[in-house]
């Protein structure tokens, strides 16, 4: 193939990218991406992106912080340390309902926050695309998109010129 | 509709929507008008109270040094009062803390759109709030170099914190509440940081901006996994902020003292809590909208809407101050009764009405539209009721301890020196963190208040007559 990385195509609204992912998603391009200031709403689905897995990070992540909770307390109050105070049981489980939900908020929290990344594969401090002048306008007023040279459907020429057609106001090669 | 619209105040709901950003409403502009101030030199007006912030962490540091080295008995506390102002600043700091998290998680699950001018500094004042919050319990133990006490770590004593006090619940509540904070905050920088190191000129600052932005590069692919992240931990803050007030009432309403003792503790801590937080969104977001020029992305709207729940809140904390009443004189119980009657006419009278006056008659005056709109009455109400705040704090703090259940350990509590000087030295640090934040980060979120433009729509025609719509593209 080439020693391109990809080519990335430079759109001035909010329209014109969501028009332009529809057409690239229906070409049946599979690595490429949109790259926007802020998230657009509704390009998941002119990108044709399946649902989110965050959600089920945080889910088993939150459970697991119910879990350790549960765990501390009865260890501490029932086996390792056990303090007989106003005659209550040493399983207080009502007593123990505040600090099960702090925890399960904090593990949940992590998850969010980490499994976005991971997800992301961030931080990721050096990428080909900011090898671009343009591309720094990406986090002020600029919308992108960019294919990858390794997606099966790339061609150098014709990709540049589907591009072109989509009506980007700007197309260029990004060096691998 | 007016090519440039300047009040966003007047709109009927049912005409057309105001919009949120007036003038300049482009993407480059809102990036421009937010970045500028970290860009420009510095104004004077921040490096005077990043002066008087220096200052006052000064006396914060000379004032904690000194308690270490001597004990809390350096403290106006007495037999009765053993819970003196470390518990009232404490109480106090986590209530300003709340209104942070309020903006960013409640108002987010709402959708309401008029939040993303706001939220930035909010969260910010949360977590520095926090960070003084965390200060006076941290040091009212005593004995600060064994404070690690408070957590369950294994220790050479084989000795483990009790779970069912609310004290330890607390220590929970408030360290997940400002770690999550931090968390939530930090994520909506993400995309504002790698705008801030696409714009950075110099070589270190677009290192540092460019490491804390992660390599963000606005991937759609990752917009969608930060947004949906973004939603679960609104998802999440939401209960957790209610419960951290909660939390802290428990430390109160668990124990058996008359004027504590009462189930109405955690819904009236949190609307109190609120209640303080908003206002002092007001009392910092007044003086930078205009020190920073930004009076048209913070516009008077949101300067009204803030009114209307600090409005709503101080109404709910002064029916839960005549419930409290209520309570203790249809409760029947001789003790309730008295420490009620006694905060009202006793020797801490003129704390009540200060309270009373500064929570409950204040904010009244936002019934009036003038009142909402207009920046110098709004300031001046916000600072009274920080003020009230407080003393709400210390009232239920001081009057219920003061008078014991044995009239001869009756005693009346003295702040000292050390008392002020630590309170004044936690505005220090709360200035201090916040020039800072001003300084190096964007105040309002930029990728947010975009987001809430019609250019963002991707159905937007700028040219098309759009009825329900009241917003016209205009001069630009």
């Amino acid at each position: 193939m080439s020693a391109h990385w990809g080519a990335l195509a430079e759109f001035t609204t909010a329209p014109e990218i969501f028009h332009a992912c529809e057409k690239v998603r229906d070409q049946g391009f599979t690595k490429w991406d949109a790259h926007t200031p802020f998230p657009v709403h509704g390009l998941d689905g002119a990108m044709g992106l399946s649902m989110s897995k965050v959600p089920w990070i945080v889910l088993v992540c939150g459970l697991t912080g119910t879990a350790c909770a549960t765990l501390l307390q009865w260890w501490v109050s029932v086996v390792e340390y056990p303090l007989v105070i106003s005659a209550k049981p040493l399983f207080s489980l009502p007593a123990f309902v505040p600090i099960m939900f702090e925890l399960s908020v904090l593990f949940g929290a992590f998850g969010a926050v980490f499994g976005m990344l991971a997800l992301n594969k961030l931080p990721m401090l050096y990428h080909p695309l900011f090898q671009s002048e343009r591309f720094e306008r990406v986090t002020d007023d600029r919308f992108f998109i960019s294919i990858e040279a390794g997606d099966p459907r790339f061609d150098t020429a014709k990709t540049v010129q589907f591009l072109r057609e989509l009506g980007a106001s700007h197309v260029e090669l990004i060096d691998g | 509709m007016a090519v440039t619209i300047t009040d966003n105040s007047n709109f009927d709901p049912v005409d057309g929507r105001a919009p949120l950003i007036l003038g300049d409403d482009s993407f480059a502009g809102i990036t421009q008008a937010v970045a500028r101030p970290m860009e420009d030199p510095a104004p004077t007006a921040l490096k005077v109270v990043f002066g008087i912030g220096l200052m006052l962490l000064g006396l914060l540091g000379v004032s904690l040094a000194y308690l270490i080295y001597k004990g809390t008995g350096i403290w106006g506390l007495n037999n009765p009062v053993g819970w003196g102002w470390a518990i009232v600043n404490f109480v106090f700091w986590v209530g300003i803390g709340h209104a942070g998290t309020l903006i960013s998680a409640i108002l987010f699950l709402f959708r309401q759109k008029w939040r993303t001018s706001i939220n930035r500094a909010a969260e910010a004042m949360t977590i520095f709030a926090v960070m003084c919050a965390l200060i006076f319990p941290g040091v009212h133990v005593g004995r600060v170099w064994v404070a690690y006490w408070l957590l369950p770590l294994p220790n050479q004593m084989a000795m483990w914190p009790n779970f069912r006090s609310p004290l330890l619940w607390d220590v929970f509540a408030v360290s997940i509440y400002g770690t999550v904070s931090i968390l939530f905050w930090y994520t909506g920088l993400i995309p504002d940081l790698a705008t801030m190191r696409d714009r950075s000129k110099g070589a270190l600052a677009k290192k540092l901006y460019g490491l804390f932005a992660l390599g963000w590069r606005g991937s759609n692919r990752h917009w969608q996994n930060y947004e949906r992240a973004y939603l679960i931990l609104a998802g999440l803050s939401t209960p957790l902020v209610l419960s951290v007030h909660t939390i802290v009432s428990f430390d109160f309403a668990v124990s058996q003292l008359p004027g504590w003792h009462t189930t109405i503790f955690p819904p009236y801590f949190v609307a109190g809590a609120i209640f303080s937080g908003f206002a002092m969104v007001l009392t910092l977001m007044i003086p930078v909208r205009s020190l920073f020029n930004l009076q048209h992305i913070i516009t008077t709207r949101h300067l009204e809407n803030t009114a209307k729940i600090i409005l709503l809140t101080g109404s709910l904390v002064g029916y839960a101050y005549a419930m409290e009443f209520f309570i203790a004189w249809y409760g029947g119980n001789a003790y309730e009764s008295y420490a009620f009657v006694n905060r009202m006419f006793g020797p801490y009278a003129w704390a009540y009405w200060t309270m009373v006056s500064c929570n409950v008659i204040t904010p009244q005056i936002f019934w009036f539209k003038k009142a909402r709109t207009n920046v110098y009455i709004l300031f001046v109400a916000s600072i009274f009721v920080n003020i009230g705040m407080w003393f709400e704090r210390f009232v239920i703090t001081v009057t219920s301890l003061h008078r014991d259940f044995l009239p001869s350990s009756w005693d009346y509590f003295h702040p000292t020196f050390w008392d002020v000087s630590t309170f004044l030295g936690s505005f220090g640090l709360f200035l201090v963190m916040f020039c800072l934040f001003l300084r190096f980060l964007p105040a309002v979120a930029i990728a947010e208040v975009k987001a809430v433009t019609p250019a963002a729509d991707p159905h937007h025609h700028p040219h098309a007559e759009n009825g329900d719509d009241g917003h016209d593209e205009g001069g630009h």
